[in-house]
């Protein structure tokens, strides 16, 4: 007994040693950000760097939201990453509908289309995308926004929520089609509610991606009031002297949402990443 | 004949339909035909619309772009000019410079975050104490903004910053303050360092779903055996995890090129274009210059060179245990 227990305090205690100086290495570097968010500008580079701040201030907290419409900012991402989500959903649970209880013509054409959409990465098409948006009118636009976060999550979302529809057993949809249920109101009534988890997912990652997104965002949005969260912030980022106190503030304020929505959430984020993995 | 096949098929699991839907006066068999063509493009439509237009069809445009002298202002006309913007990537030292830099991060990045995060799913693979928090702490800057994190990490290597501080004034390991933003290789190394800092906890992620199916019994035996850590791990547990291993390594790869937003705002390309990877040089011909064909150049080599990595990879990697052949 004592041998074994002994063996086991002898792996246990090395493992756990080296898994809090790994989660350290991940964690600081947060903590340190939200200490220089309570600095004045003189304290953010001293040298020895202050861990703790002192004097603690909130000024850069309120400073960073009443400074150049920040509030409007925030509810301009809120908005943009809200309604992308909502259209990316309806669209590809449709699809991903379509292609998991229906055989036609095309269908394995199309649906390989889209996988390799899933492999070409967004910025490789920034260029085009952005002639694109030129034509049809949507530069500088929270139209622009939206039309392309939805195009370049449709993807991904139909293969994560195919996959899921596959698995529900056919016996239920027969059962509805003989009651003589349309495919529209299978879908409605039967498929969506049984796919609650994986719509889960696919809304977390949709929205934080609608929600961190910054190349295409910097590229066609120029009006100062339609900025995005991500816009607004690398905007603190001076040309000579950064102001980092007030950068962090206004980091804290847009990742804080999404350290909430993680920690909530954190099976539906296991279950996307390891949909991808299994089938990929 | 194999479309027949498919269209019958179909109709079995719609059989059923007789009687529903409008057109009462047509024949049973009739009226299912059509609902059964059509109603899975209803759903498709949409959706594969919207796609076709803003992610297919610029990938047809990009590779038709990069063959011109291409003109965004208003009524100018773009000329073609065949392989031009090809022939001035090949004479461009600042693109061989980005093209060697993108490898250099991807070499740096790619290794760091397999093994690192391999290494922490094997601690954290079996059910302890902790498991369920270290698990998140390790994921949570996989889920904060590039944005925030690449500035986070230029405030940290700054140089009076907190890199700086532990190297110098607390470790001694360098003699003075390293200006890391200001030098090529310097600024690599720190926005590899977040790049391999960030990515951590995705490749953990996967390798502990795949870890949670190899069965316990193989290693177990093993185990009785008496083959010691590092074999087991080869012989049981690697070939196991391997087509996660696969599917880690070539994401991280594609994924490595892609490395765009941390180079932007940690250096912006400089000082001189000396930082400048693949995707921000695109990034400058295209919005800063004006040179949207040899913006679209660059972005159809990047892509042509991620595939054609992709498809060795997977080749090569496929084959290891199939062959017999321990890695």
């Amino acid at each position: 007994m004592t041998t074994a227990s002994v063996a086991r305090v002898r792996v246990a205690v090395p493992r756990y040693v080296v898994l809090i100086v790994g989660a350290a290495i991940m964690v600081i570097p947060f903590l340190y950000m939200l200490s220089t968010s309570f600095k004045a500008q003189q304290y953010v580079l001293t040298t020895p760097p202050q861990f703790i701040p002192h004097p603690v201030t909130a000024s850069n907290y309120t400073a960073a939201w009443q400074s150049n419409h920040f509030g409007r900012y925030f509810l301009n991402s809120v908005v943009v990453a809200v309604v992308s989500t909502a259209l990316s959903l309806l669209l590809s649970s449709m699809m991903a509908f379509g292609f998991a209880r229906f055989r036609f013509a095309g269908r394995e054409l199309l649906f390989r289309l889209l996988l390799l959409g899933l492999m070409i990465p967004a910025m490789m098409l920034i260029i085009p995308q952005f002639v694109l948006a030129k034509y049809l009118g949507l530069l500088d636009s929270y139209g622009g926004l939206v039309v392309f976060y939805v195009g370049s999550s449709l993807a991904l979302n139909t293969f994560l929520l195919r996959g899921f529809f596959e698995s529900i057993p056919m016996e239920l949809e027969q059962a509805m089609e003989i009651d003589g249920a349309r495919a529209v109101t299978r879908y409605f009534r039967l498929i969506l509610p049984l796919s609650k988890p994986v719509l889960a997912t696919a809304t977390i990652f949709t929205f934080l991606a609608s929600w961190d997104e910054f190349a295409w965002a910097l590229t066609i949005i120029n009006s100062p009031e339609k900025r995005t969260l991500p816009l607004a912030i690398q905007l603190f980022q001076g040309q000579n002297q950064t102001l980092w106190g007030l950068v962090f503030a206004a980091s804290a304020i847009a990742v804080i949402p999404v350290l909430v929505i993680f920690l909530i959430f954190q099976r539906y984020f296991v279950q996307g990443l390891t949909a991808g993995a299994l089938k990929g | 004949m194999p479309l027949t096949a498919t269209v019958a098929h179909a109709r079995d699991a719609r059989g059923r339909r007789a009687g529903v839907g409008p057109a009462t006066h047509a024949g049973p068999t009739r009226r299912r035909r059509p609902r059964v063509r059509f109603t899975p493009y209803l759903f498709i439509a949409p959706g594969f619309a919207l796609f076709a237009l803003l992610i297919a069809y610029p990938m047809v445009r990009a590779f038709q772009m990069s063959f011109y002298d291409w003109q965004i202002v208003q009524g100018a006309a773009s000329k073609f000019t065949g392989l031009d913007n090809y022939v001035k990537a090949y004479h461009d030292p600042i693109f061989w410079r980005a093209l060697v830099n993108s490898g250099a991060y991807m070499a740096l990045t790619v290794p760091a975050q397999v093994a690192l995060g391999l290494a922490v799913a094997m601690l954290l693979k079996a059910k302890a104490p902790g498991r369920a928090l270290f698990r998140a702490l390790f994921y949570l800057p996989v889920v904060t903004s590039w944005v925030v994190v690449s500035l986070l990490f230029q405030y940290l290597f700054a140089d009076s910053g907190l890199v700086n501080y532990g190297l110098h004034d607390v470790l001694h390991i360098t003699a003075h303050n390293t200006s890391w933003l200001s030098g090529r290789w310097t600024a690599l190394f720190a926005i590899a360092a977040l790049g391999t800092w960030k990515g951590i906890g995705w490749s953990m992620m996967i390798f502990l779903a795949a870890l949670q199916a190899v069965p316990r019994e193989l290693e177990e035996s093993a185990a009785v055996d008496g083959a010691n850590t590092w074999r087991r791990f080869r012989a049981v547990t690697l070939p196991a995890i391997w087509p996660a291993m696969v599917f880690v390594t070539v994401m991280l790869v594609i994924g490595g090129f892609n490395v765009f937003i941390s180079v932007l705002l940690m250096t912006g390309g400089g000082p001189a274009d000396q930082t400048q990877v693949l995707l921000t040089y695109m990034y400058k011909q295209a919005f800063t210059n004006l040179d949207f064909g040899y913006g679209s150049a660059i972005a159809i080599v990047l892509t042509a060179l991620v595939f054609v990595l992709s498809v060795v990879q997977m080749r090569i990697m496929r084959r290891t245990f199939d062959d017999g052949v321990a890695p």
